[in-house]
């Protein structure tokens, strides 16, 4: 393993966003913005990326804290996993959210790691991130999808030439909180729903979101819709600590009366984008909160799926999942 | 004769016939030790770091890239003010282990994934190879070094480490310590889940786990 540098790159260190978004117009695709740089500066050190630039958006303060609106939360995109994980509000509110950033990665990376980084980090297929000319990379092939290919972590649904998954753990809980992401550049500021703001290769085989190379993704709100709901989330990962999801599972739930009266459950792990399972959502809504409303809800959460040559058990895993999502929640 | 700079007496290694004069040192090719006693031998001195990041691919002076200047920054280390000049693309566990000689933090994988490189900043731990020394700013750092006492005595956690034999190889040490001093610090009286959950961001190849576990209950206990 080389202990080598980086490749050279101009550092920017704009203290303001109005500073931060000059720099992202002016560079573009050759400005790369960094966080917490748990995901930037693997990329760099392995050459499977270069950029001309970086824009160290760390010491913007308005990007940073989680205030109380009116109608839920705003969390500046620069908070760190941990900030979230130990946050009263969030833990009173959205423990969902809580728990999900709990088990991101290692404490190290949680302690410098940001929920913005977290929900805009790249694909994880290892030959990506090798720097392998695959279609995601801009080139012709797909090296997971072939008879050889090592795709035990890869997707069930909607491939479309790349076959790599969402691995964040915050999504799939930003998606069940119908939560919305601020996007700002220089035109202004945008706001996109959870659910649109992850976008699969169908739309743009680059790119794992709506943001482009002149935005800035600022702050994360939550609405109060789901806040103190029944919540469900866990993660099934080879190791507990470091490994991305194999399968997670988020789920937020209005139960009354022993009935589950409305709901939404999010998968991440096994398509290119947190997958709402729409289908687990109508199939149980109206109905007892019991193992059996679970056990017919785990087996309609897989319908549709297309497995890979390595990765057939995430479709028990994620029945399972689904099934103890409402029986336990 | 040669350059004198470049001479280095014991040591195989000839200088650089097309380099200018000063500079040359930075594309000797050496093995480290060839190239120490070499510097020792002949009393020269190289006031710099360079020679150091000598055999660091990226950054020698001849591939200069786009905003290659090295910026002097002040930081916060182990509760002293150190000056050093720092690259932008520069970790902060290359700063302190090439620029600032504190070698006691270690470097292995280089990705994240391990937790050799861990250091306390602002009361967190962080992995230093994956934190780039300009964003690290005037917040306070602490590294294995910070640990001893004015007489260079072990602190209680080091002492508790090596009374549980905690370490096997010992190579991934430094980083579990720093993981404890930061758990202990905000609570010092942890459950062994807690201790578990907060080391669980250091590998230790040797598998020395319990152990480790053994000398963080011991130091706890000790607190």
């Amino acid at each position: 393993m080389s202990k080598d540098m980086m490749p050279m790159f101009e550092l920017f260190q704009p203290t303001d966003l109005s500073g931060a978004l000059d720099l992202v117009e002016r560079y573009g695709a050759d400005g790369w913005k960094v966080a917490g740089g748990q995901d930037s500066l693997d990329w760099l050190k392995d050459r499977a990326k270069r950029t001309k630039a970086v824009i160290d958006l760390t010491r913007i303060a308005e990007m940073k804290g989680i205030r109380e609106t009116a109608d839920g939360l705003e969390i500046g995109a620069l908070t760190t996993l941990t900030e979230i994980e130990e946050s009263s509000l969030i833990r009173e509110k959205f423990a969902l959210l809580a728990g999900a950033a709990s088990r991101v990665a290692s404490p190290q990376i949680r302690n410098v790691g940001t929920i913005g980084g977290n929900v805009s980090q790249d694909a994880r297929c290892w030959y990506y991130r090798g720097g392998m000319d695959c279609y995601r990379a801009g080139g012709s092939t797909c090296y997971a999808d072939t008879p050889q290919g090592m795709n035990r972590e890869h997707c069930l649904f909607g491939a479309d030439r790349c076959v790599a998954v969402s691995p964040s753990d915050t999504a799939p809980a930003l998606v069940a909180l119908d939560a919305s992401m601020v996007i700002q550049n220089a035109d202004g500021e945008r706001v996109v729903a959870a659910e649109d703001f992850f976008i699969g290769p169908q739309v743009d085989i680059e790119r794992m979101t709506v943001l482009q190379a002149d935005d800035i993704l600022t702050a994360i709100r939550i609405p109060n819709t789901w806040a103190n709901a029944t919540f469900y989330f866990e993660k099934v990962a080879d190791r507990k600590t470091w490994d991305f999801a194999l399968v997670n599972i988020a789920a937020a739930m209005r139960v009354s009366g022993g009935t589950i009266e409305d709901i939404r459950i999010v998968a991440g792990g096994v398509e290119c984008v947190p997958r709402r399972l729409s289908v687990v959502e109508n199939v149980v809504k109206g109905s007892a909160k019991n193992a059996d409303t679970a056990k017919l809800a785990g087996g309609s959460a897989s319908r549709g799926a297309i497995p890979l040559n390595y990765n057939q058990f995430k479709i028990p895993l994620l029945e399972n999942l689904v099934m103890r999502a409402i029986r336990d929640a | 004769m040669k350059d004198p700079i470049l001479y280095i007496p014991g040591s195989d290694i000839a200088a650089v016939d097309d380099a200018a004069p000063g500079t040359s040192v930075l594309r000797i090719r050496a093995s480290r030790r060839a190239f120490i006693k070499g510097i020792i031998a002949s009393g020269a001195v190289a006031g710099s770091s360079a020679f150091l990041f000598g055999g660091l691919t990226g950054c020698a002076p001849d591939q200069p890239g786009a905003g290659a200047v090295e910026r002097l920054l002040s930081l916060n280390i182990n509760g002293k003010v150190r000056r050093v000049d720092v690259l932008p693309n520069e970790t902060l566990a290359m700063t302190l282990r090439y620029k600032l000689g504190l070698t006691g933090t270690k470097l292995s994988c280089d990705r994240g994934e391990c937790g050799a490189c861990t250091v306390v900043i602002d009361g967190r731990t962080v992995y230093s190879c994956s934190t780039l020394t300009h964003m690290v700013g005037q917040r306070e750092v602490r590294t294995i070094e910070g640990l001893e006492g004015p007489n260079g005595e072990l602190h209680p956690i080091q002492q508790a480490f090596i009374d549980e034999l905690g370490p096997q190889c010992g190579f991934c040490t430094p980083g579990q310590i720093m993981s404890t001093v930061a758990l202990l610090e905000a609570n010092p009286k942890p459950t062994r889940d807690q201790a578990r959950h907060a080391l669980s961001g250091n590998l230790c190849r040797c598998g020395a786990y319990d152990h480790y576990l053994n000398s963080v209950m011991r130091a706890a206990q000790g607190a």
